[in-house]
This record gives structure tokens, C-alpha cells and sequence, in this order.
């Protein structure tokens, strides 16, 4: 089974030189830590900024300078700022070849939840819903179940939706799972974990091909 | 040589300020808000405001210095998590939120001060922001018809600015601003440094100043960091 950061690494191994790559808050935030060295990637932040750097040493932060989780941070050589209109231009005009974001649910026909729980606060959808309806790669970075056990892999979302028929890959603790054809398509287990343990795991129609290779993780 | 647009200060920039009016505020969290006029606003005790900014600050600092003294009816906004005394008046019925795609709120922002009534775009299509919004396919894909945003008054904050109303921003601290700087019936512009019209490089404004009414100095900007994440100096991190 992975933690957060082996879930991290696993994404980190999808990205190819030379993409313009937005993360999301959470789990999505640690894949910039495993992009190899030297392979050239650009983080873009959707709150103006492309070529995001790590987070600045003790006594360098900028109140200026911040990511879309209003965390400080610092800028590679050679990045841009930009407003808010272009930097979603970006992203609606799939400038953008990659989007990792998290996720309360996934359903087998790509929908995803992630802003709102009824009769919680809800605090908004932020760039969420600019980021799945457009994006022509987005990866959804999630733990397989809920606290109490229960799948978040499902047949169909039961929170109030951030888009539809969106997500093509889901990387959980667990497993790397496809969506096509409305069906999760089990495409590798995470190390040490069963095919039987994941079939427990998930309650949305679940393709198993006869073999399920293990995830190679650094 | 343009008008100059400067104002002696926050005071004279919010002259004409009513209870009732939509206000558009600039800034990213608490990233590029325009603090001075923000104090004005809570000195002046105007209120019944609609507000339109990316998020409502934070308890004791931005728009949540206008929510305390109860001074907003309606924000319009994409997040606006981080905020106590938000998640009371909305969940009490004393204020009203309108949640927004962020992507939608900028081009909205944009669209008015562009003279664009409305526009398509995928984002929120099949969720609950489209509802009661016309859907229309283009190249097979359907989009939602989302209005232009316009304001009273758009308060925006850069960086440096000439008295003509050009400005530059620094950073990350540009994001809503120069959209709703477009917006703003009247714009006022607050910066850390205003300088004579001429003294700025043209190739380098962002905002003409055409779209600013009035520019001021201001005066004591805390610009409070609302996550302050850093990497130690003795141990190398890969963060």
C-alpha cells in the first residue's frame, strides 16, 4: 500500500519532458518533489504563475509570491507571472498538457466531487471546475476509501458534482485504475497489495485484465 | 499628457462610496488586496455592499474586516474558506454567497470591462452552477452562457503606478486586479509607489490608465502572508 508521497512518486512517472503541469492543493502539491533531475517541467499555479519554484528559505518568503494554496513560494529562472483571465486561458485552452487534483469521489464514467458536502460549510470550488472541464489529461490523486472503510471509487458520485465524464486515471494507495467505456480498468496494484484487496476496495464496475503488474515505485 | 488621476489618499479614492453598491476587489487570498481602501471602507460604515473578490479574507484582515461590522449583504467569490465570522453570517442567512468557478469570475470580470455581455464556457457544465443557464454545443462539447461582471466602484492594488493610472504589479499579487480594474465603473488604485506620468517604461504597464478613475499612495501596508511556508537553511529539503 502507498502513503500520500508514494502516490506522488507514482504521478510524478506520467509526466514527460516539457509540459506545462498544474497540481492541485494536497497530495497533488507532493509530485513536484519526484520529477527527476534535470527533466524539464513547468508548474503553472492558477493564481499567475508559470515556472513555480520550491517553497522559499527561512527569511526569503514574499507576501507577493504564492501559490494557488496561498502558500509562499519562489520562481525558477525563466518563469511569468500573469492575471488571473490569462492564467485560466491557459487552462480552458488546454495550454496546459496535465492536471493532478484530488478527490472526495470518482465515478466510472469520469465524473468527480471534490467541492462540496451537503450540510458542511461549503467553501467553494476555487478553479476546480475550470480545471476538469478542460483539461485533456487530468489525474486524480486519492486514497481508495474513506476513514470509515467506505470506497470513493464508485458507480456513480453521490456529493454534488465539479464535472463530468472528466477523469481518464485515478492513482490511489492502492491501485492505478483507467476510466474508459464506463468502467475502472485495474491497470497496476500498488506494492504488496492483491488484486482481491482492491476488488474489496471499490464499488464502481471494476475491469481486471488476467494480469495486474505491480507498480514500480523508486 | 493624460488627466492626472492622483488622489491625496484613501479618503478622496472612496469619495462617493454608498450603502448598496457593488464593489469589486482585487487580490488572491490576501495576495494583492488593496488594504488602504479596504480600511476606508470600514471607516466609512457603508453597507449593504455585494462584493465581488476571489475570496472574503481572512477574520481579522481584508474583506473580513468589512464582515465583521457586518458592512456585506452578498459575495460573489470562488473560495472563501480560512473566515469564522464568514461561515456564521452565511450560515445564519445574513449573507448571501454566490460561488463561482474561478476561471468563470476572472473572464466574467474581464467580459464587463471588455463590453462582452456573455459568454460560453465548459466550466461547471453538469454541475449545480449551471443550473437554469443555457447549455449550447460547440464541436460537440456542451457550455454554459455566463454573464459579464461590471461594479460601482473596483478597488485594485498594484505595485507602482504614474499619476496617468498605469500600473505594474509585482508577482502573484497582479491576479483579479487587472480585470477588474476593466470593470469598475469608477477604478480606484492604490500602490506602494506613485510616480510622475513619463517616469514609468511604457513596454512594461500592465494596466493602461485608462481603466483608472483614481491613484493614490498608500500609506502602511502590513501585506500579511496567510501561509508561510519555507525551507530550512541548515537541513536541504527537497520541498
Amino acid at each position: 500500500m502507498l502513503d500520500k508521497n508514494g502516490i506522488a512518486k507514482r504521478i510524478a512517472q506520467e509526466i514527460e519532458p516539457g509540459w506545462y503541469v498544474n497540481l492541485g492543493i494536497g497530495i497533488p502539491t507532493l509530485v513536484a518533489n519526484y520529477i527527476p533531475e534535470g527533466m524539464e517541467v513547468e508548474f503553472q499555479s492558477e493564481n499567475g504563475i508559470l515556472g513555480m519554484g520550491p517553497f522559499p528559505l527561512e527569511g526569503d518568503e514574499d507576501a507577493d509570491l504564492i501559490n494557488a494554496g496561498k502558500q509562499t513560494i519562489t520562481a525558477m529562472p525563466g518563469a511569468v507571472y500573469f492575471d488571473s483571465a490569462t492564467s485560466f486561458a491557459m487552462i480552458r485552452g488546454q495550454h496546459v498538457q496535465l492536471t493532478v487534483l484530488g478527490a472526495m469521489e470518482v465515478a466510472q464514467n469520469g465524473d468527480i466531487a471534490n467541492w462540496k458536502i451537503p450540510g458542511k460549510m461549503v467553501k467553494g470550488m476555487g478553479g476546480a471546475m475550470d480545471l476538469v472541464a478542460s483539461a485533456e489529461n487530468i489525474i486524480v490523486a486519492m486514497m481508495h476509501t474513506n476513514r470509515a472503510g467506505e470506497s470513493k471509487i464508485l458507480p456513480a458520485c453521490s456529493l454534488p458534482l465539479t464535472g463530468v465524464g472528466c477523469v481518464k486515471r485515478v492513482v490511489t494507495n492502492l491501485a492505478v485504475l483507467d476510466i474508459r467505456g464506463g468502467a475502472f480498468h485495474l491497470a497496476e496494484r500498488a506494492p504488496g497489495v492483491t488484486v482481491e484487496e482492491i476488488i474489496a476496495a471499490t464499488a464502481g464496475e471494476l475491469i481486471i485484465p488476467n494480469f495486474v503488474p505491480e507498480m514500480r515505485i523508486n | 499628457m493624460a488627466i492626472s488621476k492622483a488622489v491625496n489618499g484613501s479618503s478622496d479614492a472612496c469619495d462617493g462610496v454608498k450603502s448598496g453598491m457593488t464593489l469589486m476587489l482585487g487580490g488572491f487570498g490576501l495576495c494583492g488586496i488593496p488594504e488602504c481602501s479596504i480600511g476606508e471602507l470600514v471607516r466609512l460604515r457603508v453597507n449593504d455592499l455585494t462584493c465581488i473578490s476571489n475570496n472574503a479574507g481572512v477574520d481579522d484582515f481584508g474583506l473580513g474586516l468589512l464582515l465583521q461590522q457586518r458592512q456585506i449583504c452578498k459575495m460573489i467569490s470562488s473560495y472563501v474558506g480560512e473566515n469564522d465570522e464568514f461561515e456564521r453570517q452565511m450560515l445564519s442567512g445574513e449573507l448571501e454567497v454566490d460561488l463561482i468557478p474561478q476561471g468563470s469570475l476572472a473572464e466574467r470580470c474581464r467580459a464587463g470591462g471588455a463590453g462582452i455581455p456573455a459568454f460560453y464556457t465548459p466550466a461547471g457544465y453538469g454541475t449545480e452552477v449551471a443550473e437554469g443557464k443555457e447549455v449550447r454545443d460547440f464541436d460537440g462539447k456542451p457550455h454554459i452562457l455566463e454573464s459579464a461582471l461590471t461594479s460601482d466602484f473596483a478597488f485594485v492594488k498594484a505595485w507602482k503606478g504614474d499619476t496617468a493610472g498605469n500600473l505594474i504589479y509585482k508577482a502573484t499579487a497582479r491576479n483579479f486586479n487587472p480585470m477588474m480594474a476593466m470593470a469598475g465603473k469608477i477604478t480606484v488604485a492604490e500602490v506602494e509607489e506613485l510616480v510622475p506620468e513619463g517616469t514609468l517604461n511604457p513596454n512594461e504597464i500592465h494596466t493602461p490608465g485608462i481603466f483608472v478613475q483614481r491613484i493614490f499612495q498608500g500609506e502602511g501596508y502590513e501585506k500579511r502572508i496567510e501561509q508561510r511556508t519555507v525551507r530550512s537553511r541548515e537541513t536541504p529539503s527537497n520541498a
